[in-house]
């Protein structure tokens, strides 16, 4: 590849043309979980590996003159192979997209739980399926925003960008730089425009725009735009898994073995291969099964690099397991319910810990099916189904069972390494959450966190936390959820993402505000004159619980460090601020036999689902969806319901719609959202949502994560359902009207 | 996604606009509700000198009642035709298919004679008029002249418009209190159809029929209704006839199988209707 940047140049207004090649010499490639020889820079440099990898950046007084000026950068390209079908990009004759690796199967790791050889040994029969899952994303409203500068004096960098974490990125970001992590300064704004995990993604943007900064001598700003956003922004994996259970007759499964081949894309981006490990602990999932054999291997192909996106694992895994389920019910002759109900995880087993690792914290997931399936649902569906098939169309019913993790341990990565890599490398494991709460002059109560907001409504929760330990009302707790990594607190987890906000920064936001409360508690009882253990905080104010008459304002009290610290108790720390530390035990790092536990808690969703498709047009119409909850105790009803319906919707999006398509030269055919379906709200269909609370004895507030659940059990339900409509066993989603139509008429699709 | 620099001309009358139109000819584009073209300059794939606002026309924002044909002027929006209190007695298969193009907020912008000069195979506008055999108004310095739709649309994004014309209405012959109906196979509401498919009751033995989204422009035929399996073989026939074509949303072998499932069904319907 070679650039010529001559005439784009020559146009007013326009400041620089940036290589790969600018770009090599003044910073470093990207970090990566692998040792393993591919380079990524925030620019393709010496070769283009995907449609859509930047080449070249304009720099110039608006957005308008440099599209302009990108068209007349001339480029020119040597043509190479490309290899997109990830099993052709294992095979020998493949081109190797990174030559200094020589494969492109980058990583290839095999674990044994339990005893899988003899349990297939003694079963009555083996199922196995092979399951694709295709490459989508969760497009956000608004794309990647990055505004920086640089500051020759210091050599340091200043970025205001709409990331959202993990911040064990940030270190990636300031190493390419060539700065220390406090010459990177990121601030993140109270608001990013959405996520669903993508914006993990704009960091290579951030550092491809601070070298700009530095280049040009400017402030320089890059709002992405769609058609740079499909093409180029981020993407959930595909995954090819052969997947096989050994099983008794009567379905209980045995053992089983999965081959996970996880395609990356281009390029191995931190913190990748995340969604291959994410689940690892968890590979079982709501079943009992103590036998399990795990293959992992990654692979790169010519297609955008992959990374973070709601459900992160999850769907991947589930499709197979919960695909497999069914087919061990047909192949068996059995009802699928009950291999269901005869693999789940039995209640008196919790807390359970799953073959590779996970400790289930909770749950009854038969009671959770019970109550699904009870009160004529089940009834109604094939009530529905019975009548539909007389009729002679085409009905099916489809169920999935799910464990959904919550909180990822910082350390199930590193399964990744072999246990003798790890024993050098020292062990990685834990999570650390942080929240400050803060008390101003008048006694006003402030808070910060560590997590990036996209709209998941943390300040609303993280309110209602604090204002019930200091006996306020929500309203009164100003929550402040922009984060600058020169000020605030921050540890490598932090950030939004896998549904760490519950299980570990509202737990944070818990701790300090109780920790808050006593002090003032002790402060008051001073004041009160009455024993600490006679205080409270309630309704505003601190008063007497014997003599509630005896009272004064809360902000009189929580003030007094401001004003008075002689009227503190004795040896009494001012109480301005309280910031509480939460890293709950139960994340240990991976043990020498590979067990880890990946979440700390694990919630369970149970979905059945009756489809029916039109033999007229091909398309797949849910007639009822039925989705049972247990996340533990929820904190605020409506942002769980909103949280659960989004997913959900996401679900739908994932079964039916989304799909990033590429040909086999590697040309990217969904480039914008005339090729790229996302479902409006015409085509998500109603959902009945039921919820059981079991709390978690893991951490003081009993509550776990439910943002992604749906993400993951959605599509296989709908899946199963189209198999059983259509009497299939492979069903590839989407399950467009084009795949539909190509399964019913017996054509190619 | 900004469009390259043009110039922008607003004429406040038709022959402001028919000379700006002789002066630049296929440098110029004419820009009613945007609803195609700005996308389409945002993706650099249009390429414009000069656009042409004919918006503000007031001569062009009017529906006209001729007696056996409506009038519908170049400015008018889909949603203004939607509104029209007379649509559903003298213009029927309009008020069918209106509701499928876009979404309420894009129609409140896109015109009716823009959909017809974007002339995009499967929309439902062309599909209409071609059905109705109606016309199609040009307007140039050179005068005027009335195409027919069958004359007017020539392939996929191709019409008949010279670049000193400008579609100054389409003509929509009245059919009140004949049988009709309207479908279409679309991925996502508001979405371009896959295929859509159109009938109007010709006669007791004869239906008009109408496709889009199987080749280059809709195709209309008349399809014998006689009873037996006359519809579906003519059906059948007109699909293997036509082939259809490959997208990321559809085989050419799904059009068929779409054209051979549908077309008999709103043929159906559009008996039913009649009676």
């Amino acid at each position: 590849m070679s650039i010529d940047p001559r005439a784009a140049l020559a146009k007013d207004g326009v400041w620089a043309v940036i290589t790969g090649e600018d770009v090599r010499k003044i910073s470093d490639p990207f970090l990566v979980a692998l040792k393993t020889p591919v380079h990524q820079w925030s620019l393709a440099v010496g070769r283009v590996r995907y449609v859509g990898e930047p080449v070249a950046l304009v720099v110039a007084e608006s957005r308008y003159l440099a599209e302009d000026a990108g068209e007349l950068v001339q480029v020119e390209y040597r043509p190479l192979d490309a290899v997109i079908d990830p099993q052709a990009a294992c095979g020998g004759s493949a081109p190797v997209l990174h030559p200094e690796a020589k494969t492109n199967e980058i990583s290839v790791r095999k674990f044994t739980y339990g005893d899988t050889k003899s349990a297939f040994a003694q079963a009555d029969a083996r199922v196995a399926l092979t399951v694709d899952f295709p490459r989508l994303s969760f497009t956000p409203m608004e794309c990647y925003v990055v505004v920086a500068q640089y500051n020759p004096a210091d050599d340091g960098y200043e970025v205001l960008a709409n990331f959202q974490g993990p911040f064990s990125t940030h270190p990636v970001m300031a190493r390419a730089l060539r700065v220390p992590g406090p010459k990177l300064r990121l601030r993140i704004p109270p608001d990013s425009g959405g996520s669903f995990g993508i914006k993990l993604s704009v960091f290579p943007y951030v550092v491809l725009i601070a070298i700009a900064a530095r280049i040009t001598g400017r402030p320089v700003k890059w709002v992405e735009d769609r058609v740079e956003h499909l093409l180029a922004a981020s993407s959930g994996p595909n995954r090819i898994t052969e997947i096989e259970a050994a099983v008794r007759k009567d379905g209980r499964i045995l053992g089983l073995r999965l081959d996970q081949l996880e395609d990356y894309g281009a390029f191995l981006r931190a913190p990748m291969p995340g969604p291959l490990y994410r689940m690892h602990g968890a590979i079982t999932g709501a079943y009992d099964v103590a036998n399990v054999d795990v293959v992992n291997r990654v692979v790169l192909t010519n297609k955008m690099p992959a990374s973070l996106i709601r459900g992160f694992g999850g769907p991947q895994l589930y499709m197979a397991l919960e695909r497999l389920v069914q087919r061990i019910a047909i192949e068996l002759g059995l009802d699928h319910l009950d291999v269901i109900r005869r693999n789940l995880v039995p209640a008196a087993k919790m807390p359970y810990r799953a073959a590779a690792g996970s400790l289930y914290d909770s749950g009854d997931y038969p009671r959770a099916v019970a109550t699904a399936t009870g009160d004529g649902r089940l009834d109604d569906l094939k009530r529905r189904r019975d009548v539909a098939r007389a009729a002679g169309r085409k009905y099916g019913i489809g169920f999935a069972a799910v464990v959904e993790p919550a909180m990822s341990n910082m350390g199930y990565l590193s399964t990744l390494l072999t246990a003798d890599a790890r024993e050098k490398a020292g062990p990685k494991n834990g999570a650390v959450s942080m929240v400050t709460v803060n008390i101003d002059p008048l006694g006003a109560v402030s808070v910060t966190a560590d997590v990036t907001v996209q709209g998941q409504g943390h300040a609303t929760v993280l309110a209602q936390i604090v204002a019930d330990q200091l006996g306020l009302k929500p309203d009164d707790v100003n929550v402040v959820l922009e984060m600058d990594t020169a000020k605030d607190q921050w540890s490598i987890a932090a950030g939004t993402y896998s549904c760490r906000f519950t299980p570990g920064t509202a737990v944070a936001a818990h701790i300090a505000a109780s920790r808050m409360a006593d002090k003032l508690k002790n402060i008051g009882a001073k004041q009160l004159n009455i024993l600490p253990d006679d205080v409270e905080l309630a309704q505003g104010k601190i008063r007497s619980r014997s003599n509630p008459d005896n009272a004064a304002p809360f902000g009189r009290v929580a003030g007094t460090s401001h004003w008075s610290p002689v009227m503190l108790p004795e040896g009494m720390a001012p109480a301005l601020s309280e910031t509480a530390l939460w890293t709950p035990p139960e994340l240990e790092p991976p043990s020498s036999d590979d067990r880890i536990n990946t979440s700390l808690t694990y919630g369970f969703v149970f979905d059945m689902c009756g489809i029916e498709i039109d033999p007229l047009t091909y398309q797949v119409r849910v007639d009822r969806y039925v989705s049972m909850h247990d996340a533990g105790r929820i904190l605020n009803p409506m942002i769980a319901d909103g949280q659960m319906r989004g997913a959900f919707a996401q679900g739908i999006a994932a079964a039916l719609y989304e799909e990033f398509t590429y040909n086999e030269e590697g040309a990217f055919l969904s480039g914008t959202f005339a090729d790229y379906l996302v479902p409006t709200v015409s085509e998500i269909p109603p959902v009945e949502m039921l919820h059981l609370e079991t709390p978690s004895p893991l951490t003081p507030l009993g509550a776990k994560g439910l943002a992604e659940g749906n993400c993951m059990s959605v599509p296989a339900c709908i899946a199963n359902a189209i198999a059983d409509a259509l009497g299939v066993k492979d069903v590839q989603v989407p399950a467009t009207p084009r795949r539909i139509h190509a399964l019913m008429e017996g054509a190619a699709p | 996604m900004k469009p390259r620099p043009f110039d922008y001309v607003r004429p406040d009358t038709i022959d402001e606009a028919v000379a700006v139109l002789a002066e630049y000819g296929e440098e110029a584009r004419v820009l009613a509700g945007g609803q195609s073209l700005l996308a389409m300059l945002n993706l650099r794939l249009a390429d414009p000198g000069v656009l042409v606002d004919i918006t503000r026309i007031a001569a062009l924002d009017e529906i006209r009642d001729l007696g056996d044909k409506i009038e519908v002027g170049a400015a008018v929006t889909q949603n203004r035709l939607l509104a029209w209190p007379h649509l559903t007695a003298k213009l029927p298969l309009l008020a069918a298919a209106l509701p499928f193009v876009g979404h309420f907020q894009t129609r409140n912008k896109g015109t009716v004679c823009g959909s017809v000069a974007h002339a995009d195979p499967s929309s439902e506008i062309p599909l209409s008029l071609a059905v109705l055999a109606g016309e199609v108004v040009l307007r140039s310095q050179r005068g005027t002249r009335v195409l027919a739709a069958s004359a007017f649309q020539k392939d996929m994004l191709t019409t008949a418009r010279e670049p000193d014309e400008l579609i100054i209405a389409i003509r929509l012959p009245v059919v009140s209190g004949r049988g009709f109906a309207f479908r279409e196979v679309a991925r996502r509401h508001g979405d371009f159809a896959i295929i859509a498919v159109a009938a109007l009751i010709e006669s007791a033995d004869e239906t008009r029929f109408g496709v889009g989204g199987m080749s280059g422009r809709p195709v209309v035929r008349r399809i014998a209704t006689g009873g037996g399996s006359a519809v579906h073989d003519a059906i059948n026939q007109l699909a293997s006839e036509l082939e259809g074509y490959d997208d990321l949303h559809a085989s050419a072998a799904m059009r068929r199988n779409l054209l051979r499932n549908l077309g008999p069904v709103v043929i159906e319907e559009a008996i039913r209707c009649a009676a």
